[in-house]
């Protein structure tokens, strides 16, 4: 019931929207996992699938002017934030045309343009650099706000439990959202976390934090709204646990021994967060079948061209080894 | 007995205190003339040669390679053959280096004072009835005429400023053409209260020397233009422009090589100084536009120096014959009546490679 | 107009001139301000060696003092730099590169290179470096080599307040993230500085003393060891050439090797442990590129492998010194003359 009032809190250009980047996050995503398994794609890979929610929901309050730090599994904070779904495709196979001209890689995307800070190989790093957004923001005394999306095994870095406290005692407006899927890589969340919820540890810093269902968009979405707001509007951070679910390995090539039989399938059939949004659109007569069609359609051609055109695209130029090490040296 | 004459550090502007000997060019036992190269010496702005100021034999060298001796510090001594070895020794013995006392004096020789706003450094030394001004070039300031200042101040009241956007005056130009500063060197003599003034300009300097001349015919006496813009229409852009856009000593002094003949000059002292200066903030824009302001097409904007009447204004054009920024070649087009002297082989700085025949030219010129 | 001031009013002022000609320029660090929060005076301390005091009172809240949280508040400067501010953030000891080194050398450096080109992170840290204050092992360090070993870091180290003042002002306004090391035995030394601002390019070498018979490459207080061991040989008739880094990434190799292209001896002291050190890196590179210009093997004077002790003696015999050097030089100078 209150799914479908969610539902209808939305403009239907803002749902098809958010439908339209969960839609390409996973098609981005699958599809990755296919080509993945034919080797053409250089190094490792850690897909988002099942996550696209969180991305949706929280992007869904911000502009280009607003900045996110993201993790090494960024693929869909990078859609979502806007940066160019080819010149993703093209950077994760190296190629010249890539967003970040074949230098980076997946763990790497990012497009400062679009305020994409990076998807980072380092977990952990990415929340004090989030500080240096608000930080940045009060000085210069605009609305910008940044989000740091941290999983639950990043949680227990040092930089993270550091920028809580930077983040509370200077008051900036920045947003933790920890994307709780249960795996530190292989290892279960409640080995390695001995609080039942990270907001209690937010609580422990002085941040006020809230736990949402990450599959459920509209719960992301209201809650995420909520704590943009606040610290957009000067009332600091916050934390934004989203309980979600991870549809592949940690890399792709993890065959994932650590989780129970059948656990995937189960929470695909069960906890698939584009089929429960489908479901929830369709249901309060918003948005009908045909127009989400149409919109799966989009996505699929979207990831085939990106895909046949970065298989066929030029590699970097052997000279572009030494280029961008610095602005001047 | 036939006098002994001691050869002795000299000072070279107002704030050398010592300079190490790089080099002894003479042996004992040589016949000096007067002017002739004597010892190579640096000092932490410039090198130079010691030239022979008495003509006699050399019969002590005091200066050893590598040793740093005092202003006035005895380098040698130039005594007939008839003085005997005894009376030398005597003199090298009881040789005293004039007392610090006269330094402290000197150091007081730089002033500042505010011109319609502009903070300006000069410096004043010596004494006489006859003022006479020294006014730079362009990126210069008043150590170009380190030289000049010491010799000319033993029979003038010497002031040499740094004009505004130069050397230690403040980063600020009142206006960008040889009129603006020609107006400006007139209102710092109004300021200063100096009445009529004898004026020796250098390159750039040379041009707002004559305009200030030309515009101002009650404040000048006499003219002394050395390598002076304002007298034909060629000018070295590429100098103008590397000045102004040297960042690394590296370039800058590739820079700097345009302005001698002998490359000793341009030492690593004086590179550091140079590069001091166009390092500020705000210089290299200042130099810009002051470049942009003398030429037009890449020629000389303003060639006051054509325009002067050496009747009226007694003229001196000094020039080294291989100046690589303004050609030597303009001293032909000097005006008619006006003393025209060449140095073969000097290049632009020639007050610097050649301070002993320029100091004495000009002290002919300034006393006639 | 140029005035005597100290190595540490040189970095002051230098704060001060680039924060009120660029408000996107701000300060923080530990105790830079001193007392925020407390009961007492603000601006108690200006930094833990007074390098900062008084900057408060000018510029208010664009200095900030953080909390005790290396990662964060180093983290946090980098992160600003990529959107809008130009930070100087103190590392109060650079040996404290350990707490938050990722963001230093997996973030700010890389930022560059693996976005494509697109980020620019005009961030400088400072940061004191160096043995002599008996401050022992963890606070005491050279760690200047493991810095110009990153890609993508410019790394700098001043032996004068002339030099300070001008290369922080040329590390604030360079784009590129840069470690800025201040010697903590010399922010009392005393030298020529300009009132005005002015920038010195980054990577640009200084030949502090000219001669003949043996090049000393150094860096830091070691310059000033060099220039004294120059000054004693010159008495025995050796005459060398000292030439100061300043920068030691970018390192202007071209300056180093058009001396020992003169000379055809070269001494490299470094206050670092020697291996992997600048003096093995330029020992290595001149080997490499102007072997033919050396006469004898090049000797190196460095700190020994091991950390820096406490006991005054061991420190001061840890620390290499202008008779050292001068050793290093007639041992050179004899073998290949």
């Amino acid at each position: 019931m209150t799914e479908v009032a969610g539902a209808r809190e939305l403009s239907k250009e803002a749902l098809l929207d958010a439908y339209r980047t969960m839609r390409t996050i996973r098609e981005f995503e699958e599809r990755l996992h296919t080509e993945f398994a034919t080797g053409e794609i250089p190094g490792f890979v850690h897909l988002y699938a099942g996550e696209e929610a969180i991305a949706a929901g929280v992007m869904a309050h911000l502009d280009e002017n607003d900045y996110v730090a993201s993790t090494h599994r960024g693929h869909g904070h990078s859609i979502a934030k806007g940066c160019d779904v080819k010149g993703m495709m093209f950077e994760i196979y190296g190629k010249d045309e890539g967003i970040c001209r074949g230098k980076g890689g997946s763990m790497h995307i990012a497009d400062l343009d679009k305020g994409m800070l990076g998807a980072n190989g380092i977990v952990g790093g990415g929340p004090p650099l989030v500080c240096g957004v608000g930080l940045s923001t009060k000085v210069r005394g605009t609305k910008q706000v940044g989000v740091s999306f941290t999983g639950d095994g990043g949680a227990n870095q040092g930089t993270f439990l550091e920028s809580l406290n930077l983040a509370a005692v200077w008051e900036l407006p920045v947003i933790f959202v920890v994307e709780n899927n249960g795996y530190a890589e292989s290892t279960s969340r409640d080995y390695g976390v001995a609080v039942d919820s990270y907001v209690d540890r937010a609580q422990g810093f002085g941040i006020p934090g809230v736990t949402v269902d990450g599959t459920d968009f509209f719960a992301v979405h209201e809650a995420a709204g909520a704590v943009i707001d606040r610290a957009r509007n000067g009332g600091g951070p916050s934390l934004l646990e989203c309980e979600m679910v991870r549809f592949f390995g940690h890399f792709e090539g993890d065959a994932q021994t650590y989780r129970a039989p059948g656990e995937v399938d189960d929470l695909r059939a069960t906890r698939d967060c584009i089929v429960r949004f489908r479901t929830q659109v369709v249901d309060a007569e918003v948005v009908t079948d045909d127009e989400l069609d149409a919109i799966d359609e989009e996505a699929r051609a979207l990831i085939e061209t990106a895909v046949d055109e970065a298989t066929a695209a030029p590699v970097p130029e052997l000279d572009e080894l030494l280029t961008d090490v610095y602005v001047s040296y | 007995m036939a006098p002994i004459v001691p050869i002795v550090m000299p000072k070279w502007g107002l704030s050398m205190k010592e300079g190490q000997v790089v080099e002894v060019l003479v042996a004992e036992g040589d016949q000096l003339a007067v002017g002739d190269d004597l010892i190579e010496v640096d000092t932490d702005k410039i090198s130079g040669i010691v030239e022979a100021t008495a003509a006699g034999m050399l019969r002590r060298l005091v200066a050893e390679v590598g040793r740093t001796y005092p202003v006035k510090g005895l380098l040698g001594v130039v005594a007939d053959e008839s003085v005997g070895d005894d009376d030398i020794d005597a003199f090298v013995a009881g040789y005293a280096v004039p007392s610090a006392a006269e330094d402290e004096a000197e150091a007081s020789a730089y002033h500042t004072i505010d011109v319609d706003g502009i903070m300006v450094r000069y410096g004043r030394l010596g004494g006489g009835e006859r003022t006479v001004l020294l006014i730079h070039g362009y990126g210069g300031d008043l150590d170009n005429w380190l030289f000049t200042t010491t010799a000319l101040a033993e029979g003038f009241d010497v002031v040499a400023l740094d004009l505004p956007g130069h050397g230690q005056s403040a980063i600020f130009l009142p206006g960008e053409t040889v009129a603006d500063l020609a107006r400006f060197v007139e209102r710092f003599c109004e300021v200063l209260a100096l009445g009529r003034v004898d004026v020796v300009g250098h390159s750039l300097g040379g041009a707002i020397a004559a305009r200030l001349a030309i515009d101002h015919p009650d404040r000048v006496e006499r003219l002394a233009l050395i390598a002076p813009v304002g007298l034909g229409p060629e000018i070295n852009t590429g100098y103008l422009d590397g000045f102004a856009s040297a960042r690394s000593r590296r370039d800058l002094k590739a820079v700097l090589a345009e302005l001698y003949t002998d490359q000793t000059h341009v030492s690593r002292e004086m590179v550091d100084q140079v590069l001091r200066y166009i390092r500020l903030d705000g210089v290299p824009q200042l130099l810009a536009r002051l470049r942009a302001g003398i030429t037009a097409d890449d020629v000389q904007a303003d060639q006051p120096v054509l325009d002067l009447d050496p009747a009226q204004v007694p003229l001196l054009v000094m020039w080294g014959s291989a100046d690589r920024v303004v050609p030597a070649a303009h001293a032909a087009a000097a005006p008619a009546g006006a003393e025209v002297v060449v140095l073969e082989g000097g290049g632009h700085m020639v007050q610097i490679e050649r301070p002993g025949q320029v100091n004495a030219t000009l002290a002919r010129h300034l006393r006639r | 107009m140029a005035r005597t001031i100290t190595m540490r009013q040189a970095i002051n002022e230098a704060l001060d001139q680039e924060m009120t000609r660029d408000p996107s320029v701000i300060c923080m660090g530990e105790d830079i301000v001193g007392g925020a929060g407390s009961p007492g005076e603000d601006d108690a301390w200006g930094g833990v060696l007074g390098v900062t005091k008084g900057l408060y009172a000018k510029h208010g809240d664009r200095l900030l003092d953080t909390p005790l949280s290396e990662s964060a508040y180093i983290g946090a400067a980098i992160g600003a730099a990529t959107c809008g501010l130009r930070p100087v953030a103190e590392l109060m000891f650079i040996d404290f590169m350990g707490v938050c080194f990722d963001q230093i050398y997996n973030q700010a450096a890389k930022f560059r290179y693996m976005f494509g080109g697109k980020a620019v992170t005009p961030v400088t840290i400072r940061a004191m470096v160096g043995a002599g204050l008996r401050a022992a092992a963890q606070h005491s360090q050279m760690l200047t080599p493991v810095f110009t070993h990153i890609p993508g870091l410019k790394v700098v180290c001043p032996s004068t307040p002339y030099d300070t003042k001008g290369l922080l002002i040329g590390s604030i306004r360079d784009d590129d993230p840069v470690i800025f090391c201040e010697h903590k035995a010399m922010y009392d030394m005393e030298g020529e500085v300009p009132e005005t601002s002015y920038s010195i390019p980054l990577g640009e070498a200084n030949v502090v003393r000219e001669g003949g018979d043996c090049t000393i490459v150094a860096y830091g207080l070691m310059v000033h060891k060099a220039t004294e061991a120059a000054e004693t040989l010159a008495s025995e008739g050796v005459e060398c050439e000292v030439v100061d880094l300043r920068s030691l990434s970018p390192l202007d190799l071209d300056t180093v090797i058009e001396s020992v292209e003169g000379t055809g001896h070269l001494v490299c002291v470094d206050e670092a442990n020697p291996r992997c050190s600048i003096a093995a890196d330029v020992s290595a590179q001149v080997a490499q590129h102007a072997f033919g210009s050396l006469r004898a093997p090049i000797a190196m004077v460095t700190a020994p492998h091991t950390p820096v002790p406490f006991a005054p003696g061991l420190e001061d015999a840890y620390i290499p010194d202008a008779a050292r050097v001068a050793k290093a030089v007639r041992s050179t100078v004899a073998t290949g003359a």
